[in-house]
């Protein structure tokens, strides 16, 4: 059996079941495995918006190298149970030369599945599960996935452990139990392990979701404040605790507007704020957001993009609220977009986002999406910041403070309430330098030519964009959509067509030059995004930023772009 | 050597309120400035913060950390405010469609929070600075808007009453033609260790010249402050709206942060060690 022609040495494994089923443990526990056998890995989850009796189902992809997206295929099914199946059956896309491993006894394959080809391997999972007091078949499941694709045993059992660690004695005795009845059921590895790729020191096992968590923290935020709302409440509930052992708090708001206007005053009081949501929470924030770029109190939204619109497709991915991130306040309101790369690029991205606004006293969205925020990987340790960058706050404001000074740079001075003699009104009103409220042109430009002069004339470094590669044929990309393009580029450039990768992180202000630059010479320029509209493609044309010819690669969620996808449509205009 | 007493001007900005000439706002202001210094209150340890309104322009009025900024949200940013920094005196101010109407929400869940924080409403029963639109606490057959040609035709928002259904500890009510009263009440209000909230009725002579006999209608609460709910609860339903003092003083749990640093970061990124 092959795994994905031009990743070689990456396997894909889906886990599905109902919910309930234990497919996304499973999941995790193959992950951890993975990794402790040398492997990189990635596990997204898909789940449909039940709460319970939905369908649930895991994928996990690992391989030597690390993984920025799914496969085009999938080389190992296991079906738990067939109850919610057709729900899924698409995001799973199998062939002649896959696997669908299954319990008879749970129902034979359905049609959805059993129409791909794929070999099917009987296995009495249940009776298995049935011996063992405690057990469960998802359990038996895993151990014969992992005896297929010859993980280690320990391995397995370390994953079992890891992830079941505050389960208590019984489970976990059970899980292990089950682990070893399924390893020994299970026939020979026809799938060789994936080479790994180095030892695993330094390597980390982390969500998107957390990842934009650990970000927020090296960034320096000891305040959050946040309505729950689907896929960004996981990042809430990972920080709720761990703010209050850095210090700080988290705090449930009522709605959206109660969120993001008690970041604002928090801020306002100095201290590093932010939220977290998703689309329709961010519609409810934008007057709020207007408040923060007026009165230059520095906030961080990291919005977890999921279908829209409306409340759409809640549990699954897009990356459709660009529109929205970059015009949808009132006004002439400049503020920073940014988008993460990659999982591990949550931490860094986030944590840059947090700075920048402190730094030059504004908003920063952070364009996360569902499938960075709840997906998992094995991943080298996230890297930091280059140089922090903070607040500069007056300690002692001279004589003739003036809080909204029109100074060079286009940052003014701030005090923090408590300062003696830097007493001030903030204020989302257009105001003179000292804060007090005008309705005046010469006020208002000059305001507006100074929130704007501090964003475009600041020097953002490299960390604007990754580039890759070089060549005729460039892909310009954004956010989660980098780790399908980067995989497209590798089986492009190896079947000899090199491809030249501009993954922008820093959305606004635009680096217009910097672009440039790195198009310059480009003969097929492709924007690859995952929306329907085109989002990135018409804003890049609307900044003249792309040259006449360019072509757009853009498709909706929810079902992620796939490297082949990329492949088939840039080499078909060739 | 001791620092000089702070006077009520000192807590004075030099900044022209936009207010109409005889509008109620200029006496919440004063008496403000008044419980201040009684109090003591460092200048730069209070903040004021407010939505939108004439009213909501108040922070600006007055020499302390102000921040004003959009309509029905103060009480949200001033909550932020209070939960990152514990050590600064917060007072939310602001009218009454920024509070109740657009604010609503945030009254009630600002009330059952309890955060030692005072806010006060300046309570003239119409919209005034989008020129005289009724206000949740406008009469049902109020005719003179041009939005509602027939009157609101709804029942008032009974603000004492709701304040305390949602869990507020301590609700007052002033009037602005009694300045000492009134300033008795705020540093009362400040004062109060919880969420203290203090509507204030203040006349708009320009939409509503009819409450020039406010004056005659207000009355003093007979009683003694009450820190029983159920009592405060039979006194809010006989009430006529105009009845002043402390309606209801209770202690209650108040909401704060509980940050309490027992971890580095470095520490918290170990879980995600493989
Ligand atoms: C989101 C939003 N909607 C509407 C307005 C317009 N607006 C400004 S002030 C105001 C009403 C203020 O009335 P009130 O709170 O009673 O204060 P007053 O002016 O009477 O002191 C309204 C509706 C706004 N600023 N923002």
């Amino acid at each position: 059996m092959n795994s994905d022609s031009s990743s070689a040495r990456a396997l894909s494994v889906a886990i599905t079941g109902s919910g309930g089923s234990g497919a996304v443990t499973a999941g995790l526990i193959l992950l951890e495995a993975a990794a402790r056998a040398g492997c990189y890995g990635l596990l997204t989850r898909s789940s449909g918006p039940q709460i319970r009796g939905g369908e649930s189902a895991a994928m996990v992809r690992f391989g030597g190298q690390p993984l920025g997206c799914m496969g085009d295929r999938f080389d190992l099914l296991v079906g738990l149970d067939w109850l919610n199946v057709n729900r899924f059956a698409d995001e799973i896309p199998l062939d002649g030369e896959g696997v669908i491993l299954f319990d008879p006894g749970v129902g034979a394959v359905p049609p959805a599945l059993a129409g791909s080809g794929a070999r099917q391997v009987p296995l009495p999972l249940k009776e298995q599960a049935a011996a063992i007091d405690g057990g469960r078949l998802n359990m038996v499941a895993l151990g014969a996935v992992g005896a297929i694709c010859g993980l280690p045993r320990e391995a397995l059992a370390a994953g079992v452990e890891r992830v079941l660690a505050d389960k208590g004695g019984s489970v976990l005795e059970a899980s292990l139990a089950c682990v070893a009845a399924g390893y020994a059921l299970a026939p020979e590895p026809f799938v060789a392990l994936p080479a790994p790729g180095g030892g695993t020191e330094g390597r980390w096992n982390i969500g998107g979701n957390e990842a934009c968590g650990v970000g927020a923290l090296r960034g320096g935020v000891r305040f959050v404040a946040a309505y729950p709302i689907t896929p960004a409440s996981e990042m809430l509930e990972w920080l709720a605790p761990r703010l209050e052992q850095v210090g700080g708090s988290l705090l449930q708001a009522e709605d959206e507007l109660a969120s993001v206007n008690m970041i604002i005053g928090a801020s306002f009081g100095g201290v590093p704020s932010l939220t977290a949501t998703s689309g329709p929470g961010l519609s409810l924030m934008l007057e709020g957001l207007g408040l923060a770029v007026a009165s230059e109190i520095p906030a961080v939204v990291v919005n977890v993009m999921r279908g829209g619109p409306s409340t759409g497709i809640p549990t699954k991915s897009e990356q459709s609220d660009l529109n929205i991130a970059l015009h949808g306040m009132h006004g002439d309101a400049p503020h920073l977009v940014l988008a993460p790369l990659s999982i591990r690029d949550c931490v860094f991205t986030t944590q840059w986002a947090v700075e920048l606004a402190e730094h030059l006293q504004t908003v920063a969205l952070v364009l996360s999406d569902q499938s960075l925020g709840q997906s998992r990987v094995i991943t080298e340790a996230p890297v930091r910041t280059p140089a922090p960058l903070a607040r500069r706050v007056e300690e002692e404001p001279e004589e003739d403070y003036r809080r909204y000074a029109l100074t060079a740079d286009g940052v003014s001075p701030m005090t923090l309430p408590g300062v003696p003699g830097g007493i001030y009104t903030a204020d989302g009103l257009e105001h003179n330098e000292r804060g007090t409220p005008s309705s005046q042109a010469a006020d208002h430009q000059a305001q507006l030519d100074k929130r704007l002069r501090k964003l475009e004339g600041f020097d953002y470094g490299p960390a604007w964009a990754e580039l890759h590669g070089a060549g005729p044929l460039a892909i310009v990309t954004w956010g989660s959509t980098a780790g399908a393009v980067l995989e497209a580029a590798g089986r492009l450039e190896a079947g000899g067509t090199p491809v030249r990768i501009i993954a922008l992180r820093l959305l606004a202000p635009l680096r217009r030059a910097a672009l440039a630059e790195a198009l310059a010479g480009a003969e097929r320029v492709w924007v690859v995004e995952q929306n329907h509209g085109a989002q990135l493609f018409r804003y890049l044309h609307a900044e003249q930023a792309l040259p006449a010819g360019a072509r757009s690669l853009a498709r909706p969620g929810p079902l992620p772009l796939r490297p082949g996808e990329i492949v088939a449509a840039v080499t078909a205009t060739a | 050597m001791t620092v000089a007493a702070l006077r009520a001007k000192d807590y004075k900005s030099d900044i022209k309120p936009v207010w109409c000439p005889g509008c109620g706002d200029f006496a919440v202001l004063s008496a403000l400035t008044k419980a201040l210094a009684h109090l003591g209150l460092p200048k730069e340890r209070a903040a004021l913060i407010s939505g939108i309104g004439c009213s909501s322009r108040l922070p600006a009025y007055i020499n302390a950390y102000g921040f004003h900024g959009v309509h029905g949200r103060a009480l949200a940013a001033a909550s932020g405010l209070k939960a990152a920094r514990p050590d600064l005196a917060v007072l939310a101010v602001g009218g009454d469609g920024d509070g109740f109407s657009i604010g609503g929400n945030h009254f009630l869940h600002a009330c059952r929070r309890n955060m030692d924080m005072t806010y006060i409403v300046m309570d003239n029963e119409v919209y005034g600075m989008t020129k005289g639109q009724a206000s949740p606490t406008t009469g049902p057959d109020w005719m003179d808007s041009k939005m509602t040609p027939h009157g609101p035709g709804v029942r008032r928002f009974q603000p004492a009453a709701i304040a305390l259904a949602a869990g507020a500890g301590f609700i007052a009510r002033g009037f602005s033609g009694d300045p000492s009263g009134l300033t008795r009440i705020l540093a009362a209000a400040i004062e109060y260790p919880g969420f203290a909230f203090v509507q204030v009725l203040s006349p708009c002579p320009t939409f509503r010249p009819d409450h020039r006999d406010w004056k005659e209608q207000v009355h003093g609460l007979e009683a003694e402050p009450t820190g029983n709910a159920v009592e405060a609860a039979r006194i809010l339903q006989a009430d006529d709206g105009m009845t002043t003092g402390i309606l209801y003083a209770e202690e209650l749990p108040v909401w704060q942060p509980r940050n309490q640093a027992s971890a580095s970061i470095a520490e918290i990124e170990e879980e995600f060690r493989l």
